[in-house]
């Protein structure tokens, strides 16, 4: 492999990591409050046909983006309803919103399928971006994947270094502890949620927009739910969704490059290898933290204050 | 704005009872206005839905075979949604089930085995072995849940799309026919691998008294047996289940064997029934529907017959609706989703009283 | 730190409050003054609205009428940190504590906004020094003892120099020698003029350190007194409003055959933050109540799960019941052999809250009543069975066949034990068994226990309770850090015995015997 085929795939995994860093992160945060937000593929999906729909027609991605931050942030409030609002079990109410999103996304994306526009620019700086082998990879890149380091970094920062991210932690360690101090449980977790739901949009607004960059039913193609594995991979640690998609980034990149490479392999099987990766990172990591899971400690149960 | 919640005393079976058909009118009017928004009459599309499939006889018939799957599945996710276990990989067991069943009719089609032994063992053969594929797919995510402490949600999610990509594989490749002409499907099951059909019309085969008979049997099970009584214990209180004696691990892959099971069952009772042959897809989401079908039946088994029937009815409506009205089968799935949604909402109203306050939200 | 004085007046006033959830009236018309630099005791049994009244103080909760008012000013707390900033602190009974979070973060949280956090650890160690409560702030508190978690509910207290401080049952998980020192150190807070507002139903405690009480029964105010002017006994006559009768243990017991033995049990704990069991070794005889005390945490749940079965792991020759080994065995294996078991947490452990009455006697009793046959359930015989539980020890209910969770603590803690009870066990392990429970409910509990006894059984009692223990107990063990002291004669024994090994000291013996 030449350098250059070799940066070429570098840079691929990057694009291909960029989309499942945003949708984790957000769901970390979500997670660290103590709320398990399964419909991350339904905000995601819907982020994706929104955020097609708005930058066709606005000409802008970054009005796109915005969209599909939109988007994801409704769903994720109606979610907040049920789980935060009226304690629904997290689990079924996450699924519903997925049903839900995959729903509306075809609808709402019905009249833009086959459509295309141009992906948004790259980054270029004179002699820094046309370095050998690390310009492009460096200094050539989208808004959207500087914007996700830049996002792990603030929220790396927020959860260790401030004290509303100390709050959000204590939350989701223990309700009953935080509600009997004053903190506000249910704002929090409402927010977080919010938060989650405008990553997971603005993940799925990044494939429709920069990564393919067209729409078409069904695009997000489980990367919703590989979001969420990443989450449970990193030890709900930021830094660690980050090395986690990276490494997911390549797996699913190196099946798509065996693929055209025509090995005899059946391409199904190739295809299946992001799932069961998925399902083989999730083993490694369980086999490697028996007995001690660094979930949160109120993950999924739902809060009703006591009398 | 605020939302206070208090615990209701106890509870009733009129709310029991009313919550989910509050669920279905409230999730038909949300319906409706997405209808409107989009421009259509929201008036015709409820004549659609809801009213035309209940008048004709074949689409009654239809009605039941959209229902069968929808009610076998949802009566396993029952037992798993009972433990608290979620098992959302139905759609995958599902599909395992028909590929493993439908395996059996193609390696015997036409083959030396008919002429020697008779063709009598082969539909009962598909069926168990389906049942068995959907069981040990299931098992999967059961054991890696009960040895190493893996979330069975995640796993077993991911290996619906494993199990898609393998028939997808298999009904274009190796079970291809290859007398077909390149289509991606096999050959059509010969007769003796063929469900029965039960009525006039060729529709409605014998796997709808399969799903009939789930129902009652689940309906013995929890009422009667300490095994019923052991799952809705494990699922409401996990450490009083201990105390009684109950093995949590155990009862995992008890559960995911049994909702895997019927799953393939489903499966192959539509490969077996409905297509009569393997194609690339042979489920338009039953697996993710029983999903809704199991909470708006309460996780009761009669309720999930109910439900089953009415779940079938938006797909035979959302089929109509299509052609009749340009409405995409995208709004099935949605309005699959918000009925959903309404049920647990209306779930939880029969556990707390609801008061909505002004305020911040504390 | 110097406290603000205010003239005159009362610091906290409450007039009429009433709170209401439902129709059931949890706080009726109450007064309560307390006045700078007093400690108050607000004593009651359990259920008779201390901690609603406490959450209303603490601005938990929102009263249904009635008024506050602060240093003469009246009041309407919007949460907890509304009442902080108005000088009011507050020390949970569980406490509110994060176990993932290190002692410095579990305190920032509480500050005022304001309030930089650099420089926190010094303002840790400050106070730490000045109330001699020793604190290391980077220690996660999963790791901490009952007492070290105190002490941080104690110092993220004083951090906010508060005015007046509300402890509830503060010493219901310390040991004896904790205890003097928490005196100590809420002496000096009493001489540093700020006021104490002290819920305790321990009333030699409250006479040590209050001079006014309130006592509430059944949500309404029945008394105000000084308490060091009053008998224990009249106290407890106000506050339970019915006299108690005594226990009645027979004085000298046949000392009968050995029924459960544990020979040199060790196992690791299973929870991510649990405690390892180490070479415990005991016997509890036919006729005998055999106590074991020591301070929550120290290894008494992991105890009682493989004493019953509910964990398995250990050598089959480690438990002994009758003789038999059994430590390989399942819980309803051991059920079968005679054994009952009742647990701490009475609901979602010994009940499921959400199940009926007759389906939690299913719950344990399937195999041994028989209830469950074949695989199947006879519900009508459950029900029988509740019905006689019920009538036998008087379980108060609504409706003919409630949930659990709609019965009181003491009616659903009368009819765990007495499910266990009525099948007349020849070995019987309770964890806590009146913990929370009201003063009528805790004595019939008691009874029945030493009745069993009377009737031949092994009674192994783990509790927390150091009165209870010493008055039914025939001997008593102290389990500390998941190692069993020898047993001493509970009619020898002094508190202040008991509380040495409680804190860990003169267990070199025990465990040098174990070997």
């Amino acid at each position: 492999m030449t350098p250059a085929i070799l940066e070429l795939v570098l840079m691929t995994i990057v694009t291909a990591a960029t989309p499942l860093i945003i949708a984790a992160i957000g769901e970390l945060v979500t997670e660290r409050a103590g709320v398990l937000n399964l419909g991350v593929e339904g905000m995601m999906i819907v982020g994706a046909a929104l955020g097609f729909a708005a930058a066709y027609l606005s000409g802008s991605p970054l009005i796109g983006a915005l969209a599909g931050m939109a988007a994801g942030m409704v769903l994720a409030a109606l979610f907040g309803l049920l789980t935060v609002g009226l304690a629904i079990n997290q689990v079924a109410a996450g699924l519903a919103l997925t049903i839900v999103g995959v729903g509306l996304s075809g609808l709402l994306g019905a009249g833009y399928v086959g459509l295309k526009r141009d992906a948004p620019p790259h980054l270029y700086i004179p002699y820094l971006s046309d370095l050998p082998f690390v310009g492009k990879l460096v200094f050539g890149q989208d808004a959207f994947v500087y914007g996700s380091f830049v996002l792990v970094a603030a929220v790396a920062w927020y959860l260790t270094r401030t004290r509303a991210g100390l709050a959000l932690r204590a939350i989701g360690d223990n309700h009953h502890s935080a509600h009997a101090l004053g903190l506000p449980v249910r704002r929090t977790r409402f927010l977080a949620i919010l938060f989650g739901g405008a990553c997971a949009g603005m993940a799925g607004a990044y494939l429709s927009i920069a990564y393919t960059p067209f729409w078409s039913p069904g695009m997000t193609a489980g990367r919703g739910w590989i979001a969420l594995a990443l989450v449970v991979f990193s030890s709900w640690r930021p830094w660690r969704v980050v090395l986690g998609a990276l490494l997911f980034g390549g797996a699913t990149v190196l099946q798509l490059h065996a693929q055209a490479a025509s090995l005899g392999l059946p391409g199904q099987l190739l295809s299946a290898v992001p799932y069961l990766a998925t399902i083989a990172a999730l083993m490694v990591l369980s086999i490697g933290a028996r007995r001690k899971s660094a979930a949160p400690a109120a993950l999924g149960q739902p809060f009703v204050a006591p009398r | 704005m605020r939302i206070d919640l208090e615990a209701r005393p106890s509870r009733s079976l009129a709310l029991d009872i009313g919550a989910p058909i509050v669920a279905l009118i409230a999730a038909i009017l949300l319906g409706g206005l997405v209808v409107w928004l989009m421009g259509k009459s929201p008036t015709r599309a409820f004549s659609v839905y809801f009213i035309e499939p209940l008048l004709e006889g074949w689409s009654l018939q239809e009605l039941a075979v959209k229902a069968c799957p929808l009610v076998l599945i949802a009566i396993g996710l029952s037992f798993c949604f009972r433990a608290n276990l979620w098992n959302i990989g139905a759609e995958g067991q599902f599909v395992i089930g028909g590929l493993v069943g439908g395996w059996l009719a193609i390696a015997t089609h036409d083959g030396a085995y008919q002429s020697v032994i008779g063709g009598w063992w082969i539909l009962p053969a598909m069926l168990v072995l389906g049942t068995l594929a959907g069981a040990l797919y299931a098992m999967i995510p059961a054991l890696l849940r009960v040895w190493l402490g893996v979330s069975e949600i995640l796993t077993s999610l991911m290996l619906v799309y494993v199990a898609e990509l393998i028939l997808d594989y298999l009904s274009r490749g190796p079970l291809r026919d290859p007398k077909g002409f390149n289509f991606p499907q096999s050959v059509t099951f010969d007769d003796v691998a063929h469900l029965p059909y039960l009525a006039e019309g060729d529709r409605l085969h014998a796997g709808v008294i399969l799903a009939v008979l789930a129902v009652l049997i689940a309906a013995f099970i929890f009422s009667r047996t300490l095994f019923g009584f052991e799952v809705r214990l494990v699922g409401d209180a996990p450490r009083a289940a201990r105390f009684a004696g109950f093995s949590d691990r155990w009862l995992t892959i008890a559960v995911f064997a049994i909702s895997g099971g019927l799953a393939g069952l489903a499966g192959i009772c539509e490969v077996a029934g409905q297509i009569g042959q393997l194609q690339p897809t042979i489920s338009p989401g039953y697996g993710f529907t029983a999903i809704i079908v199991a909470f708006l039946g309460r996780l009761s088994p009669f309720g999930i017959l109910i439900a089953g029937l009415v779940l079938a009815l938006t797909y035979i409506g959302g089929e109509s609706a299509q052609v009749a009205l340009k409405l995409p089968n995208d709004m099935t799935r949605a309005f699959q989703g918000l009925l959903l949604m309404c049920v647990l909402i209306a779930d939880a109203a029969t556990r707390y009283r609801i008061r909505f306050r002004l305020g911040a939200l504390a | 730190m110097d406290v603000q004085v205010t003239e005159g007046g009362p610091l906290l006033s409450l007039r009429g409050i009433v709170k209401r959830f439902g129709d059931f009236v949890a706080n009726d018309h109450i007064d309560l003054d307390i006045h700078e630099g007093e400690a108050h005791a607000l004593i009651g049994e359990n259920g008779a609205g201390k901690s609603t009244l406490v959450k209303i103080i603490y601005g938990l909760l929102q009263p249904t009428e009635g008024t506050i008012a602060i240093a003469g000013e009246q009041v309407r707390l919007s949460g907890p940190e509304d009442a902080r900033t108005r000088g009011i602190g507050m020390v949970f009974q569980h406490f509110s504590l994060f176990d993932n979070l290190t002692v410095a973060e579990n305190i920032a949280l509480v500050l005022p906004r304001d309030q930089n956090l650099n420089g926190l650890r010094g303002r840790i160690a400050e106070v730490a020094e000045r109330y001699r409560m020793p604190l290391e702030p980077d220690r996660e508190v999963w790791s901490l003892s009952a007492g070290e978690r105190q002490r941080i509910e104690i110092a993220r207290c004083l951090l906010q120099n508060p005015r007046l401080v509300i402890l509830d049952e503060p010493t219901s998980v310390l040991t004896p020698q904790e205890s003097y020192r928490l005196f100590e150190t809420l002496d000096r807070l009493k001489s540093e003029g700020r006021s104490l507002l002290y819920i305790s139903h321990k009333l030699d405690e409250v006479k040590r350190l209050c001079e006014r009480a309130t006592i509430l029964r059944l949500g309404k105010k029945v008394g105000y007194c000084d308490p060091r002017k009053e008998s224990a006994r009249s106290l407890a006559a106000l506050m339970v409003g019915t006299q108690i009768s005594d226990i009645h243990a027979p004085t000298a017991r046949a000392a009968g055959p050995q029924r459960l033995v544990v020979d040199d049990l060790s196992i690791e704990a299973e929870e991510i933050h649990g405690v390892d069991l180490e070479h415990i070794s005991l016997a509890v005889r036919a006729g005998e109540v055999f106590g074991i005390a020591g301070v929550a945490g120290n290894g008494q749940s992991e105890l009682f799960a493989v004493l019953s079965g509910e964990r398995i792991g250990t050598r089959a020759e480690a438990i002994r019941i009758d003789g038999a080994e059994t430590g390989g065995d399942d819980i309803t294996r051991r059920r079968l052999l005679g054994a009952a078991f009742v647990p701490e947490e009475r609901n979602g452990h010994a009940a499921a809250p959400d199940f009926s009455l007759t389906e939690n006697v299913v719950l344990s009793r399937h195999a041994t009543a028989g209830v469950a046959q074949h695989g199947l359930v006879s519900f009508d015989r459950a029900k029988a069975l509740a019905q006689s539980i019920i009538s036998v020890f008087d379980v108060r209910k609504a409706g003919p066949d409630p949930a659990a969770r709609t019965l009181s603590g003491g009616n659903l803690q009368k009819f765990v034990v007495g499910r266990e009870i009525l099948s007349e066990p020849k070995i019987l392990v309770v964890n806590q068994p009146t913990w929370g429970v009201d003063a009528a409910a805790c004595a019939a509990i008691r009874q029945a226990l030493v009745d069993l006894a009377a009737r031949g059984a092994a009674v192994l009692l783990i509790s927390q309770d150091l009165d209870e223990l010493f008055e039914i107990c025939d001997r008593i063990a102290v389990i500390h850090d998941g190692r069993l002291s020898e047993a001493l004669d509970a009619r020898g024994a002094t508190r202040e015995e008991i509380g040495l090994l409680m804190t860990g000291t003169g267990h070199q013996t025990a465990a040098a015997h174990a070997h």
